[in-house]
C-alpha cells in the first residue's frame, strides 16, 4: 500500500475534518453547549457534522431554534421531522413570547421585520438555559464583517461582539475559557463557502426543506427582490402579486428573505446554479443586510447570530 | 498528489499594494460577485471621484477600517479555481500588528510576501519573512510588485532577488529549508498575477496563480511524518447494548492503520488499533488531517489530552521545555509569571522560569536575556508545566509543537508558543 493508491483527501473532507475537530473541542471544554438549528442549509450541515463527531453516542448538547413566528411553514415542518429522526432534544425560543412578555416591541408597517428582535430572544434563551457555547452555521464568505470573525467568537455578559478586541486564534488551538455569564459563539463552517455547503449536501445526500428547490409561489417585487406573499406581508401601493417559479438561497423570515427565479429542482442543479452565480447569497436575497454598509457588523456587535 | 485546498497568508505594508494584489487575484480569477463590484465602485467614487476604481476596497471589512483606511485584523477570504480552493489569511502590515501576522501564518502553507520594486527589501518585508520562517511555513513566494514603476526592468528584479536570497539564507528554520520563489508582478495592471505579462517577456516562470495552484502542501506526504493522534473526546454512549468505547480526535500528522501497534502517552501503555471508525464506516487506514475515532484492543485508562502514536517514533514527554513565544498583550511576560497553557487537546499550568533572549525587530538578531517580553516581542522562554506535555519540536511538527498561553484572570489569549526542545535535551 503506497501513496499512489491512496485516495486524495478532497477539500470537502479537509473542511469536514476541521469542523468535526471544532465541535469536539466545544463538547470537551464547555459545560452547556447548544447547537442553533434553523432548518436552513448551513445548520443542516452542522447536524451531519455533529453525527460524524459524536455517533454512536447522542449529541452532548441540545438543539435550539429561535422561532420568529414568521418562518416558512415548510421549514418548520422539516425542522421537527429532522429532529425526530435524529432523536435529539430541541429547545424552541419564541420571538412571539418575547413580544408578549414586553421584552421587545414589534415593528409596524409594510417593511416591519422580526429579524432584529431575534437577538433579544436568542440572548434571553442563552441566559435562561445557562448555555456557555452556541454553535452557529455562519460562514466567513457571507459578509464583510464575518470575514474577520473567529471560529470561537467571544461574547461578553451583554452578548456583545467586539470586533476590534478579538482573541488571536492560532493553529487549531481554540481558547474556550470564559467567566460566568459570558459565552462563545462557535462557527465550525467558518472556512466553508456557499458552494462548499451545497457540494457537501450533495455528497452526503442530505435532505433540505423544499423551498430550496424551484417551485411556484405567489410573490411581489420590492427593492428588486421577490418576496413571498404571506399572512405577514403588507403590500405598498403599486406592488402586484404574481406567480413565479422561484427557489430560496437562504432561509430567513418570510418577511425579509427574497426568492430567486430558478429552474433548479435537484441538488445537482442547485450546485450548478450556485457555481455559476455572479451575486453573493446575502446580496441577492437578504433585505436585513441592505440597511447600511455595516448592517451585519452592527447587528453582530449587539449579539446577533 | 496534491490536496485541493491551499491556505496562504499575505503580508505587506499598506503601500506595498497588498490589498490591490488580493483584489486583482479575486477579480482576474473571476471570483468577485456583481454586488461586491458595485459596492467597490460606489466606495471608490465616493473617495476618489467619478471613474475611480480601487480594487483594494474589495477587502475592507469593518466600519473602522473603512473610516480610517487601515486594516485592523486578520481577514479570511475564499476563492476557487478549477484546480484548487484557496483560503487567504490577509494580515495587516503595520508593525504593531505582529500578533496578527503570527496568527495568519500559523495555519498557512504558503506565505506571499510583497516587495515594492522601487523601495526594495525593507525592514518590514524582512520581518514578515522572519515570522513566516519562524512559524514553519514551508513555502515563501516573494511577489516583487509595482514592476510598472521600474520600467519592468529585469535587472532591478534580479537585484532584489539576490538581495532577498542573501537575507533569507540566515532565517531560522527547522529541519526542512524554506523554499523561496520570486515573481515580478504589477497588481495594479494585472501583470503576472492571473494573466501573463505582455511587458515582461524575460520572465519565464509561473504567474502567481499558477504557482498557488501547483505548490505542494504538508499533508501531501503523510508517510514522511510520524503519526500523532491527540485524543480529544471519548465516545461512550450512555445507554448502549455493547460497551462501545472510542477515542476521537483529528490526526495531526502521519498515517494510522488497523492492526498497528501503538503506544499511549504520557503513560506509555501499549496496545493495537482494533478499528478505525468513522460515521461512514470502518477504515483500513487514516491519514492526516482526518478526524475519526479509534477503538483499541486493550482497555487502557485514556482520556482527553493523551497522545496515540507508533512505538519507536514517540515524541518527547517532559515538564520543562524551551520555546519561542510571541507575546500578544499589553501586560508583559516576566519570569515567575503563570499562565494556562493549551497544547493539542489539553490544558496545564505553565510557570515562566526564564526569558533567554528576545529578537530585535530591526536586525532580527537574538539579543541578551531581557527583563520581560512586551507586546509583539518574540523571545525564547523556558517554561515548567504542572503536568507532563507530550510534544515534538515545532520545526518537526507544527501541530504537536505549538501551544497558546492564556491569562488566568482575563482568559485572553496572550502568547503563541513554538517549542524548540525539552530542557534536558537542550542542555
Amino acid at each position: 500500500m503506497g501513496i499512489a493508491t491512496r485516495p486524495q483527501l478532497s477539500h470537502l473532507r479537509a473542511l469536514e475534518s476541521e469542523a468535526i475537530h471544532v465541535m469536539r473541542e466545544v463538547a470537551a471544554e464547555f459545560e452547556r453547549p447548544v447547537l442553533l438549528f434553523s432548518g436552513g442549509k448551513d445548520s443542516i450541515v452542522l447536524l451531519r457534522l455533529a453525527e460524524k463527531a459524536f455517533r454512536p453516542a447522542p449529541f452532548p448538547f441540545p438543539l435550539m431554534h429561535v422561532d420568529t413566528g414568521h418562518n416558512f411553514p415548510e421549514v418548520i415542518e422539516f425542522r421537527d421531522r429532522r429532529v425526530a429522526e435524529l432523536g435529539e432534544r430541541l429547545v424552541v425560543a419564541s420571538v412571539q413570547e418575547s413580544i408578549d412578555k414586553g421584552r421587545v416591541v414589534e415593528e409596524t408597517g409594510p417593511r416591519a421585520s422580526r429579524n432584529r428582535l431575534q437577538t433579544v430572544t436568542l440572548l434571553d434563551a442563552i441566559t435562561e438555559h445557562g448555555f456557555d457555547a452556541a454553535f452557529g452555521g455562519a460562514r466567513r464568505d457571507e459578509e464583510r464583517a464575518r470575514a474577520k470573525e473567529r471560529i470561537f467568537s467571544f461574547r461578553d455578559d451583554f452578548g456583545q461582539w467586539d470586533p476590534k478586541n478579538q482573541r488571536p486564534e492560532l493553529w487549531n488551538l481554540y481558547n474556550g475559557r470564559i467567566h460566568k455569564g459570558e459565552h462563545v459563539r462557535v462557527f465550525p463552517l467558518s472556512n466553508w463557502t456557499e458552494l462548499d455547503v451545497w457540494e457537501y449536501i450533495d455528497q452526503e445526500q442530505l435532505e433540505v426543506p423544499s423551498i430550496y428547490f424551484a417551485h411556484e409561489r405567489e410573490v411581489f417585487k420590492r427593492d428588486g427582490m421577490l418576496y413571498a406573499m404571506s399572512p405577514f406581508a403588507e403590500l405598498i401601493d403599486g406592488e402586484e402579486v404574481t406567480t413565479e417559479t422561484v427557489r430560496y438561497r437562504t432561509v430567513g423570515d418570510m418577511s425579509c428573505t427574497g426568492g430567486v427565479v430558478s429552474r433548479a429542482q435537484t441538488l445537482d442543479e442547485v450546485v450548478l446554479e450556485i457555481a455559476a452565480t455572479r451575486i453573493t447569497e446575502r446580496g441577492e436575497t437578504r433585505a436585513d443586510d441592505r440597511v447600511s454598509e455595516a448592517a451585519m457588523e452592527d447587528r453582530k456587535k449587539a449579539g446577533y447570530f | 498528489m496534491t490536496l485541493d485546498l491551499l491556505r496562504f497568508t499575505t503580508a505587506g505594508s499598506v503601500d506595498d499594494g497588498k490589498s490591490t494584489l488580493i483584489g486583482r487575484l479575486l477579480y482576474d480569477a473571476k471570483q468577485v460577485f456583481e454586488d461586491q463590484l458595485e459596492h467597490v465602485q460606489e466606495a471608490s467614487e465616493r473617495r476618489g471621484g467619478e471613474g475611480a476604481f480601487d480594487l483594494a476596497l474589495l477587502t475592507d471589512g469593518l466600519r473602522a477600517e473603512r473610516e480610517q483606511g487601515i486594516t485592523i485584523d486578520v481577514a479570511y477570504r475564499y476563492f476557487a479555481t478549477a484546480k484548487r480552493r484557496f483560503i487567504i489569511a490577509d494580515c495587516p502590515g503595520h508593525q504593531q500588528y505582529t500578533r496578527n501576522m503570527v496568527t495568519g501564518a500559523s495555519t498557512a502553507d504558503v506565505a506571499v510576501i510583497l516587495l515594492d520594486a522601487r523601495r526594495g527589501v525593507l525592514e518590514q518585508s524582512k520581518r514578515h519573512a522572519f515570522i513566516s520562517a519562524l512559524l514553519g511555513i514551508p513555502h515563501m513566494l516573494v511577489a516583487v510588485n509595482k514592476m510598472d514603476l521600474v520600467d519592468h526592468s529585469q535587472e532591478r528584479f534580479e537585484e532584489l532577488v539576490e538581495e532577498f536570497r542573501g537575507f533569507a539564507e540566515h532565517l531560522a528554520h527547522g529541519d526542512r529549508a524554506t523554499d523561496v520563489s520570486f515573481i515580478p508582478i504589477s497588481a495594479l495592471n494585472g501583470d503576472n498575477v492571473v494573466d501573463r505579462s505582455a511587458t515582461m517577456d524575460w520572465y519565464e516562470g509561473p504567474v502567481l496563480l499558477d504557482y498557488l495552484e501547483q505548490v505542494d502542501v504538508a499533508y501531501d506526504h503523510p508517510d514522511e511524518r510520524p503519526a500523532r493522534f491527540p485524543v480529544q473526546w471519548v465516545v461512550r454512549p450512555a445507554v448502549s447494548s455493547d460497551d462501545y468505547r472510542g477515542y476521537a480526535g483529528q490526526l495531526a500528522s502521519g498515517a494510522l492503520r488497523r492492526g498497528d501497534e501503538v503506544t499511549v502517552l504520557p503513560d506509555g501503555g501499549r496496545t493495537r488499533i482494533a478499528a478505525i471508525d468513522s460515521f461512514d464506516g470502518e477504515l483500513d487506514e487514516a491519514t492526516a488531517p482526518m478526524s475519526f475515532t479509534l477503538r483499541l484492543e486493550d482497555d487502557l485508562d485514556i482520556s482527553r489530552g493523551a497522545l496515540i502514536c507508533h512505538p519507536g517514533e514517540a515524541p518527547a514527554v517532559a515538564r520543562e521545555l524551551v520555546a519561542d513565544v510571541c507575546w500578544m498583550t499589553d501586560a508583559p511576560l516576566r519570569p515567575g509569571g503563570r499562565y494556562v497553557l493549551k497544547h493539542t487537546s489539553h490544558h496545564v499550568t505553565a510557570a515562566v522560569q526564564a526569558i533567554d533572549d528576545v529578537v530585535d525587530v530591526h536586525t532580527l538578531q537574538r539579543g541578551d536575556a531581557p527583563a520581560e517580553l512586551a507586546l509583539n516581542d518574540i523571545g525564547r522562554v523556558t517554561l515548567r508545566t504542572s503536568a507532563p506535555l507530550v510534544f515534538d519540536s515545532y520545526a518537526s511538527n507544527r501541530r504537536t509543537g505549538s501551544f497558546i498561553l492564556i491569562d488566568e484572570a482575563t482568559n485572553g489569549t496572550v502568547g503563541a508558543g513554538m517549542i524548540a526542545a525539552p530542557v534536558a535535551a537542550a542542555a
